[in-house]
Protein backbone atom coordinates (compact mmCIF):
# COMPACT_ATOMS: atom_id res chain seq x y z
CA UNK A 1 0.00 0.00 0.00
CA UNK A 2 1.17 3.24 -1.18
CA UNK A 3 1.01 6.36 1.52
CA UNK A 4 -2.40 8.31 0.11
CA UNK A 5 0.05 11.82 0.97
CA UNK A 6 2.75 11.48 -0.98
CA UNK A 7 2.19 8.63 -3.30
CA UNK A 8 5.71 7.55 -3.04
CA UNK A 9 6.57 5.61 -0.58
CA UNK A 10 5.40 2.42 0.86
CA UNK A 11 2.41 3.23 3.97
CA UNK A 12 3.86 2.44 6.94
CA UNK A 13 1.51 4.30 9.88
CA UNK A 14 -2.08 3.68 10.02
CA UNK A 15 -3.61 6.61 11.58
CA UNK A 16 -7.64 5.81 13.17
CA UNK A 17 -8.75 9.13 13.36
CA UNK A 18 -12.01 9.82 14.35
CA UNK A 19 -14.16 12.38 12.66
CA UNK A 20 -17.68 13.46 14.22
CA UNK A 21 -18.30 9.94 15.46
CA UNK A 22 -17.48 7.77 12.56
CA UNK A 23 -13.84 5.98 12.13
CA UNK A 24 -11.73 7.07 9.03
CA UNK A 25 -8.56 5.59 8.31
CA UNK A 26 -5.32 7.29 7.22
CA UNK A 27 -2.67 5.34 5.45
CA UNK A 28 0.77 7.39 5.03
CA UNK A 29 4.41 6.75 5.23
CA UNK A 30 6.20 7.61 8.41
CA UNK A 31 7.95 10.88 6.81
CA UNK A 32 4.55 12.22 5.86
CA UNK A 33 2.80 11.13 8.89
CA UNK A 34 5.66 12.90 10.93
CA UNK A 35 5.73 16.59 8.87
CA UNK A 36 1.42 16.32 9.39
CA UNK A 37 1.91 15.83 13.06
CA UNK A 38 -1.04 13.81 12.54
CA UNK A 39 -0.30 11.02 14.68
CA UNK A 40 1.89 10.94 17.62
CA UNK A 41 4.80 8.43 16.85
CA UNK A 42 4.72 6.88 20.47
CA UNK A 43 1.35 5.25 18.99
CA UNK A 44 3.21 2.81 17.45
CA UNK A 45 6.42 1.21 18.63
CA UNK A 46 7.28 0.67 14.44
CA UNK A 47 6.16 3.86 13.80
CA UNK A 48 8.72 5.31 16.36
CA UNK A 49 11.42 3.09 15.21
CA UNK A 50 10.37 4.66 11.73
CA UNK A 51 11.22 7.70 12.32
CA UNK A 52 14.28 7.48 14.71
CA UNK A 53 15.33 5.59 11.72
CA UNK A 54 14.57 8.37 9.46
CA UNK A 55 16.57 10.77 11.64
CA UNK A 56 19.43 8.59 11.92
CA UNK A 57 19.53 8.12 8.17
CA UNK A 58 20.71 11.85 7.76
CA UNK A 59 23.80 11.06 10.04
CA UNK A 60 24.47 8.35 7.84
CA UNK A 61 25.21 9.65 4.83
CA UNK A 62 28.44 11.56 6.31
CA UNK A 63 29.35 8.19 7.73
CA UNK A 64 29.29 6.24 4.26
CA UNK A 65 32.18 7.72 3.34
CA UNK A 66 34.07 5.96 6.38
CA UNK A 67 34.93 2.28 6.44
CA UNK A 68 31.95 0.48 7.46
CA UNK A 69 31.95 -2.67 9.77
CA UNK A 70 30.20 -5.54 10.05
CA UNK A 71 29.12 -7.50 12.55
CA UNK A 72 31.51 -10.78 13.24
CA UNK A 73 29.00 -13.20 13.19
CA UNK A 74 26.56 -12.62 10.29
CA UNK A 75 28.50 -9.98 8.37
CA UNK A 76 25.50 -7.16 8.96
CA UNK A 77 26.24 -3.82 8.23
CA UNK A 78 24.72 -1.45 10.31
CA UNK A 79 23.39 0.84 6.96
CA UNK A 80 21.30 -2.33 6.77
CA UNK A 81 19.13 -1.73 9.72
CA UNK A 82 18.91 2.10 8.77
CA UNK A 83 16.79 0.25 5.73
CA UNK A 84 14.94 -2.27 7.58
CA UNK A 85 14.47 -1.34 11.05
CA UNK A 86 15.70 -5.31 11.86
CA UNK A 87 18.87 -6.72 12.91
CA UNK A 88 20.85 -9.48 11.54
CA UNK A 89 21.69 -11.64 14.29
CA UNK A 90 21.93 -11.73 18.04
CA UNK A 91 25.70 -10.97 18.27
CA UNK A 92 24.76 -7.70 16.31
CA UNK A 93 23.62 -6.08 19.74
CA UNK A 94 26.91 -6.50 21.37
CA UNK A 95 28.85 -5.31 18.39
CA UNK A 96 26.62 -2.55 17.15
CA UNK A 97 26.32 -1.59 21.13
CA UNK A 98 27.26 2.00 20.34
CA UNK A 99 24.80 2.86 17.86
CA UNK A 100 21.83 1.12 19.06
CA UNK A 101 22.02 2.78 22.66
CA UNK A 102 20.55 5.92 22.18
CA UNK A 103 17.93 4.13 19.65
CA UNK A 104 16.78 1.64 22.76
CA UNK A 105 16.53 4.62 25.55
CA UNK A 106 14.52 6.81 23.09
CA UNK A 107 12.35 3.53 22.50
CA UNK A 108 11.99 2.58 25.43
CA UNK A 109 13.53 5.07 28.23
CA UNK A 110 16.47 2.46 29.61
CA UNK A 111 18.71 -0.14 28.24
CA UNK A 112 18.44 -2.25 31.11
CA UNK A 113 16.66 -5.63 31.41
CA UNK A 114 14.49 -6.40 34.28
CA UNK A 115 11.89 -9.03 33.31
CA UNK A 116 12.25 -12.76 33.31
CA UNK A 117 15.70 -14.50 33.31
CA UNK A 118 15.89 -18.07 31.07
CA UNK A 119 15.35 -20.92 33.78
CA UNK A 120 17.69 -23.40 32.70
CA UNK A 121 20.67 -20.82 33.16
CA UNK A 122 19.08 -18.15 34.39
CA UNK A 123 20.98 -19.20 37.71
CA UNK A 124 24.10 -16.80 37.06
CA UNK A 125 22.23 -13.94 35.37
CA UNK A 126 20.23 -13.71 38.87
CA UNK A 127 23.43 -13.70 41.05
CA UNK A 128 24.76 -10.78 38.51
CA UNK A 129 22.12 -9.16 38.70
CA UNK A 130 21.84 -8.97 42.52
CA UNK A 131 25.27 -8.55 43.08
CA UNK A 132 25.06 -4.92 40.33
CA UNK A 133 22.49 -4.24 42.34
CA UNK A 134 24.45 -4.27 45.66
CA UNK A 135 27.26 -2.55 44.51
CA UNK A 136 25.47 0.43 43.15
CA UNK A 137 23.52 0.55 46.45
CA UNK A 138 27.28 0.67 48.05
CA UNK A 139 28.41 3.55 45.39
CA UNK A 140 25.20 5.92 46.20
CA UNK A 141 25.54 4.97 49.86
CA UNK A 142 29.53 6.12 49.77
CA UNK A 143 28.33 8.96 48.09
CA UNK A 144 25.84 9.93 50.95
CA UNK A 145 28.53 9.50 53.41
CA UNK A 146 26.18 6.91 55.29
CA UNK A 147 29.50 4.79 56.17
CA UNK A 148 27.36 2.33 58.44
CA UNK A 149 24.96 1.71 55.74
CA UNK A 150 28.26 1.18 53.46
CA UNK A 151 30.01 -1.08 55.74
CA UNK A 152 26.49 -3.49 55.72
CA UNK A 153 26.49 -3.56 52.01
CA UNK A 154 30.30 -4.12 51.59
CA UNK A 155 30.13 -6.99 54.44
CA UNK A 156 27.13 -8.18 52.28
CA UNK A 157 28.48 -8.47 48.81
CA UNK A 158 31.65 -10.05 50.18
CA UNK A 159 29.62 -12.53 51.75
CA UNK A 160 27.54 -13.10 48.23
CA UNK A 161 30.57 -13.32 46.44
CA UNK A 162 32.47 -15.91 48.83
CA UNK A 163 29.02 -17.74 48.58
CA UNK A 164 29.41 -18.24 44.94
CA UNK A 165 32.68 -19.55 45.19
CA UNK B 1 -6.47 -32.29 15.74
CA UNK B 2 -5.72 -31.63 12.08
CA UNK B 3 -4.73 -28.28 11.07
CA UNK B 4 -7.70 -28.58 8.39
CA UNK B 5 -10.40 -28.80 11.13
CA UNK B 6 -8.62 -25.47 12.36
CA UNK B 7 -9.25 -23.90 8.95
CA UNK B 8 -12.87 -25.29 8.76
CA UNK B 9 -14.20 -23.89 12.03
CA UNK B 10 -14.26 -19.81 12.58
CA UNK B 11 -14.22 -21.08 16.40
CA UNK B 12 -11.49 -19.97 18.63
CA UNK B 13 -10.14 -19.37 21.83
CA UNK B 14 -10.78 -15.80 21.29
CA UNK B 15 -14.34 -16.16 19.97
CA UNK B 16 -16.42 -17.45 22.74
CA UNK B 17 -17.99 -14.45 23.96
CA UNK B 18 -17.43 -15.94 27.58
CA UNK B 19 -14.39 -14.21 30.28
CA UNK B 20 -14.19 -11.32 32.61
CA UNK B 21 -15.52 -8.04 31.20
CA UNK B 22 -17.12 -9.83 28.31
CA UNK B 23 -19.99 -7.08 27.49
CA UNK B 24 -16.46 -4.91 26.77
CA UNK B 25 -13.52 -7.07 26.02
CA UNK B 26 -13.37 -9.77 23.29
CA UNK B 27 -10.13 -11.29 24.33
CA UNK B 28 -6.70 -10.78 25.71
CA UNK B 29 -3.70 -11.83 24.23
CA UNK B 30 0.30 -12.37 25.56
CA UNK B 31 3.37 -12.65 22.99
CA UNK B 32 7.01 -13.68 23.49
CA UNK B 33 9.27 -12.99 20.64
CA UNK B 34 12.60 -15.43 21.31
CA UNK B 35 15.14 -16.61 19.33
CA UNK B 36 17.83 -19.46 19.29
CA UNK B 37 21.18 -18.54 20.25
CA UNK B 38 23.98 -19.69 17.60
CA UNK B 39 21.80 -18.48 14.58
CA UNK B 40 21.26 -15.21 12.17
CA UNK B 41 17.68 -14.01 12.96
CA UNK B 42 15.11 -15.16 10.07
CA UNK B 43 15.53 -12.26 8.09
CA UNK B 44 19.02 -13.60 7.31
CA UNK B 45 18.74 -17.33 7.39
CA UNK B 46 19.23 -19.47 3.90
CA UNK B 47 16.72 -21.63 3.51
CA UNK B 48 19.12 -24.98 4.87
CA UNK B 49 19.50 -23.10 7.85
CA UNK B 50 16.10 -21.80 8.61
CA UNK B 51 14.71 -25.30 8.28
CA UNK B 52 17.71 -26.35 10.78
CA UNK B 53 15.63 -24.07 13.15
CA UNK B 54 12.39 -25.04 12.44
CA UNK B 55 13.60 -28.99 12.99
CA UNK B 56 14.86 -27.38 16.47
CA UNK B 57 11.61 -25.20 17.39
CA UNK B 58 9.73 -28.69 16.12
CA UNK B 59 10.89 -30.94 18.48
CA UNK B 60 10.82 -28.63 21.52
CA UNK B 61 7.31 -28.68 20.48
CA UNK B 62 6.78 -32.43 20.71
CA UNK B 63 7.44 -32.18 24.50
CA UNK B 64 4.36 -30.37 25.21
CA UNK B 65 3.19 -34.05 24.06
CA UNK B 66 -0.41 -34.44 22.12
CA UNK B 67 -3.60 -32.17 21.21
CA UNK B 68 -1.09 -29.99 19.30
CA UNK B 69 -0.69 -29.63 15.45
CA UNK B 70 2.22 -29.05 13.29
CA UNK B 71 2.08 -27.27 9.99
CA UNK B 72 4.24 -26.01 7.11
CA UNK B 73 3.05 -22.65 6.13
CA UNK B 74 4.65 -23.32 2.67
CA UNK B 75 2.14 -26.52 2.73
CA UNK B 76 -0.68 -24.68 2.75
CA UNK B 77 -2.49 -22.71 0.11
CA UNK B 78 -2.65 -18.62 0.44
CA UNK B 79 -6.46 -18.96 1.44
CA UNK B 80 -5.36 -21.47 4.19
CA UNK B 81 -3.08 -18.81 5.24
CA UNK B 82 -5.39 -16.00 4.85
CA UNK B 83 -7.37 -18.03 7.04
CA UNK B 84 -4.94 -18.62 9.96
CA UNK B 85 -4.25 -14.76 9.82
CA UNK B 86 -8.43 -13.92 10.24
CA UNK B 87 -8.01 -16.44 13.05
CA UNK B 88 -4.84 -14.45 14.76
CA UNK B 89 -2.76 -17.49 14.24
CA UNK B 90 -0.20 -16.51 11.97
CA UNK B 91 0.50 -12.65 11.17
CA UNK B 92 0.03 -10.61 7.87
CA UNK B 93 3.96 -10.51 7.64
CA UNK B 94 4.67 -14.32 7.90
CA UNK B 95 2.02 -14.93 5.69
CA UNK B 96 3.39 -13.20 2.94
CA UNK B 97 6.94 -14.77 3.59
CA UNK B 98 6.12 -18.45 3.82
CA UNK B 99 9.57 -20.20 3.35
CA UNK B 100 10.50 -22.43 6.05
CA UNK B 101 7.74 -20.70 8.36
CA UNK B 102 5.84 -22.67 10.21
CA UNK B 103 2.86 -22.63 12.68
CA UNK B 104 2.49 -24.94 16.05
CA UNK B 105 -1.25 -24.62 17.86
CA UNK B 106 -3.48 -26.31 20.60
CA UNK B 107 -6.11 -28.04 19.88
CA UNK B 108 -8.08 -24.99 21.42
CA UNK B 109 -6.21 -22.45 19.62
CA UNK B 110 -5.41 -20.75 23.42
CA UNK B 111 -2.03 -21.31 22.97
CA UNK B 112 -0.03 -21.24 19.39
CA UNK B 113 3.52 -20.80 17.91
CA UNK B 114 4.66 -18.79 15.03
CA UNK B 115 8.13 -20.06 13.63
CA UNK B 116 10.10 -18.32 11.22
CA UNK B 117 8.41 -14.82 11.38
CA UNK B 118 10.22 -11.59 12.28
CA UNK B 119 11.51 -13.50 14.89
CA UNK B 120 12.49 -17.78 15.53
CA UNK B 121 9.76 -17.85 17.79
CA UNK B 122 6.69 -16.20 18.15
CA UNK B 123 4.61 -17.60 21.07
CA UNK B 124 1.22 -16.64 21.73
CA UNK B 125 -1.63 -17.24 24.30
CA UNK B 126 -5.57 -15.96 23.85
CA UNK B 127 -8.06 -16.08 25.85
CA UNK B 128 -11.52 -14.48 25.83
CA UNK B 129 -12.69 -11.69 27.81
CA UNK B 130 -10.13 -9.43 29.95
CA UNK B 131 -7.62 -12.00 31.62
CA UNK B 132 -4.30 -10.80 31.30
CA UNK B 133 -2.64 -12.59 34.18
CA UNK B 134 -3.94 -15.56 33.23
CA UNK B 135 -3.03 -15.40 29.00
CA UNK B 136 0.96 -14.07 30.31
CA UNK B 137 0.94 -16.96 33.17
CA UNK B 138 -0.13 -19.46 30.10
CA UNK B 139 2.69 -17.99 27.51
CA UNK B 140 5.10 -17.93 30.84
CA UNK B 141 5.19 -21.67 31.59
CA UNK B 142 5.02 -22.51 27.74
CA UNK B 143 8.25 -20.78 27.15
CA UNK B 144 9.51 -22.01 30.26
CA UNK B 145 8.81 -25.80 28.32
CA UNK B 146 10.55 -24.86 25.22
CA UNK B 147 13.38 -23.35 27.29
CA UNK B 148 13.97 -26.95 28.64
CA UNK B 149 14.93 -28.11 24.90
CA UNK B 150 16.19 -25.08 23.39
CA UNK B 151 19.03 -21.93 24.46
CA UNK B 152 17.16 -18.79 23.83
CA UNK B 153 19.23 -15.79 22.42
CA UNK B 154 19.75 -13.59 26.04
CA UNK B 155 21.79 -11.38 27.53
CA UNK B 156 21.52 -10.18 31.44
CA UNK B 157 21.61 -6.24 30.50
CA UNK B 158 19.09 -6.09 27.30
CA UNK B 159 17.33 -9.93 28.11
CA UNK B 160 15.80 -11.41 25.04
CA UNK B 161 17.13 -10.35 21.84
CA UNK B 162 14.87 -10.06 19.18
CA UNK B 163 15.25 -8.87 15.28
CA UNK B 164 13.66 -5.23 16.32
CA UNK B 165 14.82 -3.74 18.89
CA UNK B 166 11.03 -2.71 19.41
CA UNK B 167 10.90 -5.88 21.15
CA UNK B 168 14.06 -6.71 22.63
CA UNK B 169 13.82 -7.36 27.05
CA UNK B 170 11.06 -9.33 27.40
CA UNK B 171 9.75 -10.21 24.48
CA UNK B 172 6.62 -9.64 25.55
CA UNK B 173 3.17 -7.83 23.69
CA UNK B 174 -0.01 -7.82 25.89
CA UNK B 175 -3.16 -7.05 24.20
CA UNK B 176 -6.66 -6.17 25.27
CA UNK B 177 -9.01 -6.26 22.21
CA UNK B 178 -12.13 -4.15 23.27
CA UNK B 179 -15.19 -3.42 21.41
CA UNK B 180 -15.89 0.38 22.08
CA UNK B 181 -18.96 0.98 20.06
CA UNK B 182 -20.09 3.14 22.91
CA UNK B 183 -17.50 5.61 22.60
CA UNK B 184 -17.75 5.64 19.21
CA UNK B 185 -20.77 6.53 19.14
CA UNK B 186 -20.92 9.41 21.97
CA UNK B 187 -17.74 10.62 20.71
CA UNK B 188 -15.26 9.59 23.72
CA UNK B 189 -13.15 7.37 21.56
CA UNK B 190 -10.89 10.72 19.75
CA UNK B 191 -9.98 11.97 23.44
CA UNK B 192 -9.07 8.26 24.54
CA UNK B 193 -7.10 7.58 21.32
CA UNK B 194 -4.88 10.89 22.43
CA UNK B 195 -4.39 9.49 26.26
CA UNK B 196 -3.38 5.87 25.42
CA UNK B 197 -0.14 6.54 23.84
CA UNK B 198 0.64 9.14 26.89
CA UNK B 199 0.42 5.98 28.79
CA UNK B 200 2.83 3.84 26.80
CA UNK B 201 0.18 2.25 25.18
CA UNK B 202 -0.25 1.65 21.78
CA UNK B 203 -3.71 1.32 20.01
CA UNK B 204 -4.17 -0.95 16.90
CA UNK B 205 -7.10 -1.79 14.80
CA UNK B 206 -8.55 -5.46 14.88
CA UNK B 207 -5.57 -7.81 13.05
CA UNK B 208 -2.65 -5.80 14.38
CA UNK B 209 -0.07 -3.40 13.29
CA UNK B 210 -1.37 -1.85 9.90
CA UNK B 211 -4.94 -2.42 9.93
CA UNK B 212 -7.99 -0.99 10.44
CA UNK B 213 -9.94 -0.28 13.56
CA UNK B 214 -12.81 -1.85 11.59
CA UNK B 215 -16.49 -2.56 13.38
CA UNK B 216 -15.89 -0.28 16.38
CA UNK B 217 -12.53 -3.20 17.89
CA UNK B 218 -9.55 -1.74 19.44
CA UNK B 219 -6.78 -3.52 20.31
CA UNK B 220 -4.62 -1.79 22.92
CA UNK B 221 -1.15 -3.31 24.17
CA UNK B 222 2.43 -2.19 25.63
CA UNK B 223 4.93 -0.29 23.79
CA UNK B 224 8.36 -0.72 25.99
CA UNK B 225 8.86 -4.22 26.40
CA UNK B 226 12.64 -3.40 27.83
CA UNK B 227 13.35 -2.51 31.50
CA UNK B 228 9.95 -3.14 32.67
CA UNK B 229 9.01 -6.78 34.47
CA UNK B 230 5.92 -9.07 33.00
CA UNK B 231 4.31 -8.79 35.34
CA UNK B 232 4.57 -4.56 35.62
CA UNK B 233 3.23 -4.34 32.31
CA UNK B 234 0.55 -6.76 32.65
CA UNK B 235 -0.70 -4.84 35.84
CA UNK B 236 -0.24 -1.63 33.78
CA UNK B 237 -2.52 -3.41 30.47
CA UNK B 238 -5.21 -4.62 32.88
CA UNK B 239 -5.49 -0.97 34.73
CA UNK B 240 -5.77 0.58 31.53
CA UNK B 241 -8.14 -2.05 30.10
CA UNK B 242 -10.33 -1.41 33.37
CA UNK B 243 -10.32 2.42 32.80
CA UNK B 244 -11.08 1.81 29.13
CA UNK B 245 -13.99 -0.42 30.59
CA UNK B 246 -15.52 2.14 32.72
CA UNK B 247 -15.83 4.86 30.03
CA UNK B 248 -17.29 2.50 27.34
CA UNK B 249 -19.73 1.68 30.25
CA UNK B 250 -20.48 5.14 30.74
CA UNK B 251 -20.92 5.97 27.78
CA UNK B 252 -23.28 3.17 26.99
CA UNK B 253 -25.72 4.40 30.18
CA UNK B 254 -25.43 7.77 28.33
CA UNK B 255 -26.84 6.27 25.11
CA UNK B 256 -29.67 4.46 27.44
CA UNK B 257 -30.30 7.78 29.10
CA UNK B 258 -30.52 10.23 26.33
CA UNK B 259 -30.74 8.56 22.98
CA UNK B 260 -32.37 4.99 23.62
CA UNK B 261 -34.71 4.67 20.64
CA UNK B 262 -32.05 6.21 18.41
CA UNK B 263 -29.32 3.43 19.59
CA UNK B 264 -32.28 0.68 19.70
CA UNK B 265 -33.21 1.55 15.80
CA UNK B 266 -29.83 1.50 14.76
CA UNK B 267 -29.73 -2.01 16.34
CA UNK B 268 -32.59 -3.24 14.99
CA UNK B 269 -31.98 -2.01 11.35
CA UNK B 270 -28.70 -3.14 11.68
CA UNK B 271 -30.01 -6.88 12.69
CA UNK B 272 -32.87 -6.48 9.63
CA UNK B 273 -29.94 -5.90 7.34
CA UNK B 274 -27.98 -8.87 8.30
CA UNK B 275 -31.03 -10.95 8.99
CA UNK B 276 -32.51 -10.13 5.39
CA UNK B 277 -29.68 -8.44 3.03
CA UNK B 278 -28.93 -10.94 -0.18
CA UNK B 279 -25.31 -9.35 -1.01
CA UNK B 280 -23.25 -7.89 1.89
CA UNK B 281 -19.56 -5.63 1.29
CA UNK B 282 -16.78 -6.76 3.83
CA UNK B 283 -16.99 -3.41 5.31
CA UNK B 284 -20.88 -3.24 5.76
CA UNK B 285 -21.14 -6.42 7.47
CA UNK B 286 -18.48 -4.93 10.26
CA UNK B 287 -20.00 -1.93 10.44
CA UNK B 288 -23.68 -4.22 10.93
CA UNK B 289 -22.11 -6.93 13.47
CA UNK B 290 -20.31 -3.76 15.34
CA UNK B 291 -23.99 -2.65 15.87
CA UNK B 292 -25.27 -6.09 16.66
CA UNK B 293 -22.70 -6.16 18.61
CA UNK B 294 -23.77 -3.07 21.06
CA UNK B 295 -27.27 -4.90 20.98
CA UNK B 296 -26.13 -8.01 22.59
CA UNK B 297 -23.91 -5.92 24.70
CA UNK B 298 -26.38 -3.65 25.87
CA UNK B 299 -28.84 -6.28 27.00
CA UNK B 300 -31.29 -5.77 23.57
CA UNK B 301 -31.06 -8.81 21.61
CA UNK B 302 -30.83 -12.51 22.67
CA UNK B 303 -28.04 -13.11 19.93
CA UNK B 304 -24.52 -14.66 21.58
CA UNK B 305 -21.30 -12.88 21.89
CA UNK B 306 -20.26 -16.01 20.13
CA UNK B 307 -22.32 -15.80 17.19
CA UNK B 308 -21.05 -12.22 16.75
CA UNK B 309 -17.60 -13.48 16.67
CA UNK B 310 -17.85 -16.10 14.49
CA UNK B 311 -20.30 -14.14 11.96
CA UNK B 312 -16.99 -11.70 12.20
CA UNK B 313 -14.63 -14.22 11.16
CA UNK B 314 -16.89 -15.92 8.69
CA UNK B 315 -17.54 -12.53 7.04
CA UNK B 316 -13.97 -12.31 6.15
CA UNK B 317 -12.50 -13.21 2.71
CA UNK B 318 -9.96 -15.79 3.64
CA UNK B 319 -12.82 -17.75 5.33
CA UNK B 320 -15.35 -16.89 2.51
CA UNK B 321 -12.89 -18.57 -0.44
CA UNK B 322 -12.26 -21.76 1.71
CA UNK B 323 -15.81 -22.52 2.86
CA UNK B 324 -17.46 -22.21 -0.83
CA UNK B 325 -14.18 -23.99 -2.16
CA UNK B 326 -12.80 -21.79 -5.12
CA UNK B 327 -11.86 -17.87 -5.61
CA UNK B 328 -15.04 -15.72 -5.54
CA UNK B 329 -15.89 -12.57 -7.65
CA UNK B 330 -17.03 -9.39 -5.83
CA UNK B 331 -21.00 -10.85 -6.31
CA UNK B 332 -20.35 -14.43 -5.13
CA UNK B 333 -18.21 -13.10 -2.11
CA UNK B 334 -21.14 -10.58 -1.66
CA UNK B 335 -23.63 -13.18 -1.90
CA UNK B 336 -21.47 -16.13 0.19
CA UNK B 337 -21.49 -13.37 2.93
CA UNK B 338 -25.13 -12.47 3.52
CA UNK B 339 -26.10 -15.93 3.37
CA UNK B 340 -23.74 -17.08 6.03
CA UNK B 341 -24.63 -14.37 8.36
CA UNK B 342 -28.15 -15.24 7.61
CA UNK B 343 -28.04 -18.66 8.51
CA UNK B 344 -25.96 -18.11 11.66
CA UNK B 345 -28.67 -15.58 12.57
CA UNK B 346 -31.26 -18.30 11.72
CA UNK B 347 -29.34 -20.99 13.94
CA UNK B 348 -29.52 -18.44 17.10
CA UNK B 349 -32.72 -18.83 16.40
CA UNK B 350 -33.56 -15.02 15.03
Amino acid sequence: MQCQSCGLRPATVHVTRIVQGQVEQAHLCAQCAQESGEIDMLANPAALLQSLLANFAGQGQTLQTEKETRCPSCGFRFSEFRETGRLGCPSCYTHFRAELEPLLRRLHGTTEHRGKLPLRRGGAFERDRKLQTLRRDLQQAVAREEYEQAARLRDEIKQFESEGG
Amino acid sequence: MQIGEHLATPRSAWTSGRGEMADVVVSSRARLARNLEGFAFPGRLTPEVAAQVLGRVQAAVQGFGTGWSFVKLADLSAVDRQVLVEKHLISPQQMQEPEQAALAVRDDEGLSLMVNEEDHLRLQAFRPGLAVRATLDGALQADDRLEEALDYAFTPELGYLTACPTNVGTGLRISVMLHLGGLVRTRGIAQLLQVLPKLGLAVRGLYGEGTEAAGDLFQISNQITLGQAEEEVAAAIERAAQQIIEQERAARRMLKEQALQQTQDRVYRALGVLRYAQLLGGEEAMQLLSELRLGVEMGMLQVSAEAVNEMLVTALPGFLTRTMGHDLQTMEERAARARLIRERLQKEGI
